[in-house]
């Protein structure tokens, strides 16, 4: 048995190791939705949260560039509206739209022979047929984070691209050795999937987040 | 517990023992005798055959009790598996410390041979003794002139140790390096590895000073972090060149996450290997050109290559193969141009690679190789075309013409300047102890050629081809940026 955390619990337990994510507000109801917007500006993405929902995106759950406060009430209510009980809906997740055109994936994936292993690859809709991957035993030391970058074979997307200035080395090693940090500190840890990392202005964002633990481990 | 005599008793043995000698030349009990007997060997051998017949001219005894205590180190061990472990009794009473196992009808041979093979490895436990195999195919050991194995070749005197899951493999480096020169200190099969395997192999090699790098085949890996763990502990001390066959073979992987499915096994392993600092090969003549690289260069200070070429074509695909690594095809200082503009006919491409275009004479190559070997913003250099006049001379020495019209004298002249290049080359790579590669599909054409005869008499390993020098010197800076990586070298940072 394995249980999957909701988007905004595995958020919070990776934003504890320092994985960088956008400031965002988990609301219930519409009716909270104008008040957790004060000081955020949009446009929004506002997605469903639950413990165990699979193919948000494929069934309509996040919806993105939502502007005005009027708008994301809206989207709140739809979202909860369409929630199914297996969801588990804990909430709808508001948070500022980010927008880069590179996008990387990151995570955590139990080796049957080697254990946790740290995993960096290009992400995106092509990341599948591309699989550009690469992979080391956690934990990784900043050298190991850093040989990563430089083993894909898509390197070349961490200079500067496209009018999008070059991705901050450091800032996505750190990255990695904070997923590092997560894979060898987090009890009974299955997986972690951060998809997409996304360079925002050189700077890499994680996204979205799911951590998976083994159901015997649970608190 | 295993521990370094062991190791000195299967590799350094003062005796050995044949058990089951044979006088059927197609049978392992007979072949073993023979490879011991004919390649040097100068400790005291010692054979048994139940009908104590003589087998290659020896007598025989029936059984290790007849062995006076003390005398032998290793038995060979041929004899049916059913009689071995009445062979490790009697084996261990005579102070026998080492077993290689060359008997097949173990794990190999389905659930009744590896409960066989289980025993077995409690028993030697037991006896305080090392086994390695069963269904092993031997071992070789340069420094004690030891070809204790079933199958060729004994391999020249060298520094290179192998392990393998598979004998065929020990055979296909040894191989190598006979062809090469490059030769080898020790090499052992492990078969079945029930009690020792590579990573007990590799942890010996990095202590022996006999050993200056490992070659390793792998399959399968069960201790995973316990492999990845010491093998990280072995390349801190020594380079490790790895080259695995079945990827598949990690079992299967619980594709979790998306993340996760996009993770092969082989990338698990690519990964690790550079991680703790092993150089993973693609291929049998990779792995080999690495290890010889490891063995025979000084390790690069930077990334920063020069090629020195007789004529244009080869070096543009060695910048093509470079174009692809770690390594800098750095552009010229302007006073090492300065120097080699002084040498060499205006016609020379004034740039890296540096091509003579036709420009070499007994006296421009030696100073031009010793300008850009000694300059301090070259790291390494990769020589090219090397052999060529002596390869026109092979063709006027067996033609219809020679020795008569003058051919005699400008053949030697020939075999003596391509003899000469050489050897300055590497006694530059050696005043300033900088890596100078030498590369000419010559080494495999003609082995006789006399360039290549004076790399191999220099203990140097002549590269098939410019691309595989190229990529054999990117592992050695790679490996050089890893131990770079812990800071000062022998003290830990992590």
């Amino acid at each position: 048995m394995s249980r999957t955390l909701s988007e905004s619990d595995s958020k919070e337990l990776l934003g504890s190791f320092g994985i960088p994510f956008l400031p965002e507000v988990l609301v219930s109801s519409r009716e909270q939705v104008e008040a957790a917007l004060v000081g955020m500006t949009g446009p929004f993405a506002v997605k469903l949260c639950g413990e165990n929902i699979s193919h948000k995106s494929e069934r309509g759950l996040v919806r993105l560039g939502v502007s005005g406060t009027r708008a994301v009430e809206q989207a709140c209510q739809e979202l909860l509206d369409a929630a199914l009980p297996e969801d588990v809906a804990t909430g709808v997740l508001v948070a500022p739209m980010a927008t880069g055109l590179r996008e990387f994936i990151a995570g955590v994936s139990v080796d049957p022979v080697f254990g946790p292993t740290i995993v960096f690859g290009l992400g995106g809709v092509l990341a599948e047929a591309i699989a550009d991957v690469t992979v080391r035993l956690a934990p990784i030391r900043r050298y190991d984070a850093l040989d990563m970058l430089s083993s894909l074979r898509c390197r070349a997307l961490l200079a500067p691209f496209r009018g999008e200035p070059a991705v901050d080395l450091e800032a996505l090693a750190d990255l990695l050795c904070s997923l590092s940090d997560a894979a060898v500190s987090i009890v009974g840890l299955r997986s972690i999937d951060v998809n997409p990392v996304m360079i925002v202005n050189g700077v890499p964002i994680a996204l979205d987040a799911l951590v998976e633990r083994s159901g015997a481990e649970q608190e | 517990m295993v521990s370094s005599h062991h190791f000195q008793a299967l590799f350094d043995p003062r005796g050995i023992v044949v058990a089951g000698a044979s006088t059927h030349p197609g049978k392992f009990g007979f072949v073993a005798l023979h490879n011991i007997l004919s390649c040097g060997y100068e400790g005291e051998v010692f054979a048994t055959n139940r009908e104590r017949v003589d087998v290659l001219g020896r007598s025989t005894v029936a059984d290790l009790t007849e062995i006076p205590h003390g005398r032998a180190d290793l038995v060979f061990v041929c004899t049916p598996a059913s009689s071995n472990p009445e062979v490790l009794r009697q084996a261990a009473s005579v102070g026998i410390k080492a077993a290689f196992i060359a008997s097949a009808g173990y794990g190999e041979s389905g659930e009744a041979g590896l409960k066989l093979q289980m025993e077995l490895v409690e028993l030697a436990t037991e006896l305080d003794m090392v086994i390695v195999g069963p269904n092993g195919q031997g071992l070789i050991s340069t420094p004690s002139s030891l070809c204790a194995q079933i199958v060729a070749p004994y391999p020249p005197v060298g520094s290179i140790g192998i392990a393998s899951q598979s004998g065929n493999f020990v055979s296909s480096f040894m191989n190598l390096s006979r062809q090469s020169g490059v030769g080898i200190s020790r090499a052992i099969s492990v078969g079945n590895a029930a009690q020792v395997g590579i990573i007990d192999m590799l942890e010996y090699f990095s202590e022996d000073p006999k050993t200056s790098v490992g070659l390793v085949y792998v399959e399968g890996i069960s201790d995973g972090r316990g492999f990845a763990e010491r093998l990280k502990k072995v390349c801190r001390r020594m380079p490790v060149v790895i080259l695995k066959g079945g990827a598949s073979g990690l079992g299967a992987r619980a594709a979790a996450s998306h993340t996760g499915s996009l993770a092969t096994d082989d990338r698990v392993f690519d990964g690790l290997c550079r991680q703790m600092g092993a150089t993973r090969a693609g291929s049998i003549a990779e792995a080999f050109d690495i290890a010889a690289a490891f063995a025979t260069l000084p390790a690069p200070r930077g990334p920063r290559l020069a090629v020195v070429t007789t004529v244009g074509g080869w070096g543009v695909l060695a910048a093509d193969a470079i174009s692809s690594t770690s390594l800098e095809l750095v552009d010229l200082p302007p006073d090492l141009r300065d120097t080699l503009d002084a040498l060499l006919p205006p016609r020379w491409s004034r740039n890296n690679p540096i091509d003579l275009a036709g420009g070499e004479t007994k006296d421009t190559v030696p100073a031009v190789l010793d300008a850009v070997v000694g300059h301090p913003e070259i790291d390494a250099t990769l020589v090219l075309g090397m052999g060529i006049q002596s390869n026109q001379g092979r063709l006027e020495r067996e033609g219809p013409f020679y020795p008569d019209h003058g051919l005699e004298r400008i053949v030697a002249f020939h075999d003596r300047q391509d003899a000469r290049y050489v050897e300055v080359a590497l006694s530059a790579s050696e005043a300033v102890d900088k890596p100078v590669l030498i590369a000419s599909e010559l080494a495999i054409a003609d082995p006789d050629n006399a360039a290549v005869a004076a790399v191999r008499s220099t203990g140097s390993f002549c590269f098939p081809s410019a691309e595989r020098a190229v990529v054999a010197l990117h592992h050695l800076h790679e490996r050089a940026a890893w131990l770079t990586s812990f800071g000062t070298p022998g003290i830990e940072t992590e």
